[in-house]
């Protein structure tokens, strides 16, 4: 169980309530994909990844960006217990998907760079912590049922 | 994972963009980390006040963006040019490298939020490379 203290709920909260997620979820898979190209193992159906542009500009990619950020949906609506939430996604995961936990992170930092993108100067220190902390509690969530 | 001739190249270019923000981003960068990241803390006992925007972050921001100014120019032999700073971080501040990475991130939010257009994804990974790069020559004499 995690702690939220008032500042955090509400500032989780109203990121998402505020997000568009057609931009966002796109940018950053894309940008993860590009930053971290090793991730790209895991589209291997996906068509053109050759280079940047491509990935920027594939909508396959894109289409899987929204359905990624989507999913932190049910942990903002379970905020109090986000590692049952996510226990089934979890073994997704991990049993059908065989995807390294290592790469939730790399992809909540490409998050965290494109909400700050967005953001600008509102995404201040606290903002970024709170933010952080969220992303931190859902990645260690779907890494917990790999065994 | 070693910097390629675009890499360097891309950020030489971004670096003359930032330039003139140079000083405050550090500052903002400094001041994120000992938010975000309070452990970090731990290295600066010695500041009466380690809040974002307070003298001590800010004189220091500055010291260790001007520091990375310089490594952008000695980018093609960072562990020779920044030999004296990989003494000075091996056996005086001992600061553990992990932490190197914790500020590069907040480095990369940092310009993230003043330059949201010009830091596309392929200045990212490049700017990215290039931290990862000059941690290791800053970590190169540790042990």
């Amino acid at each position: 169980m995690v702690d939220w203290t008032d500042f955090e709920r509400s500032t989780i909260l109203d990121i998402f309530s505020k997000m568009d997620y057609d931009t966002v979820g796109p940018k950053s898979l894309a940008r993860c994909l590009v930053v971290y190209p090793w991730t790209q193992r895991y589209f291997g159906n996906f068509g053109n990844l050759y280079n940047a542009a491509a990935i920027m500009g594939n909508p396959m990619v894109a289409a899987h960006g929204k359905v990624v950020l989507h999913g932190l949906d049910r942990a903002l609506k379970n905020m109090d217990d986000i590692r049952g939430t996510y226990a089934e996604l979890s073994v997704l995961h991990s049993e059908k998907l065989h995807v390294d936990p290592d790469n939730f992170r790399l992809l909540a930092d490409c998050l965290t760079i494109v909400v700050a993108a967005q953001m600008g100067a509102a995404f201040t220190a606290d903002v970024q912590a709170a933010f952080q902390k969220f992303l931190a509690v859902v990645v260690s969530s779907l890494g917990r049922q790999y065994h | 994972m070693s910097l390629t001739a675009k890499d360097k190249s891309l950020v030489k270019a971004f670096w003359g963009k930032i330039a003139s923000k140079s000083d405050a981003i550090g500052a903002e960068a400094l001041g994120r980390m000992l938010v975000v990241y309070p452990q970090t803390k731990t290295y600066f006992s010695h500041w009466p006040d380690t809040s974002p925007g307070s003298a001590p972050v800010k004189k220091h921001g500055k010291t260790v963006m001007g520091a990375l100014g310089d490594a952008v120019g000695k980018i093609d032999d960072l562990v020779g040019g920044l030999s004296a700073l990989s003494d000075l971080h091996a056996f005086k501040l001992r600061v553990d490298p992990g932490n190197f990475k914790i500020l590069s991130h907040n480095i990369l939010v940092t310009l993230g939020v003043h330059f949201p257009s010009d830091f596309t994804a392929e200045v990212h990974v490049a700017v990215d490379k290039f931290l990862a790069a000059v941690a290791a020559a800053l970590a190169d004499k540790y042990r």
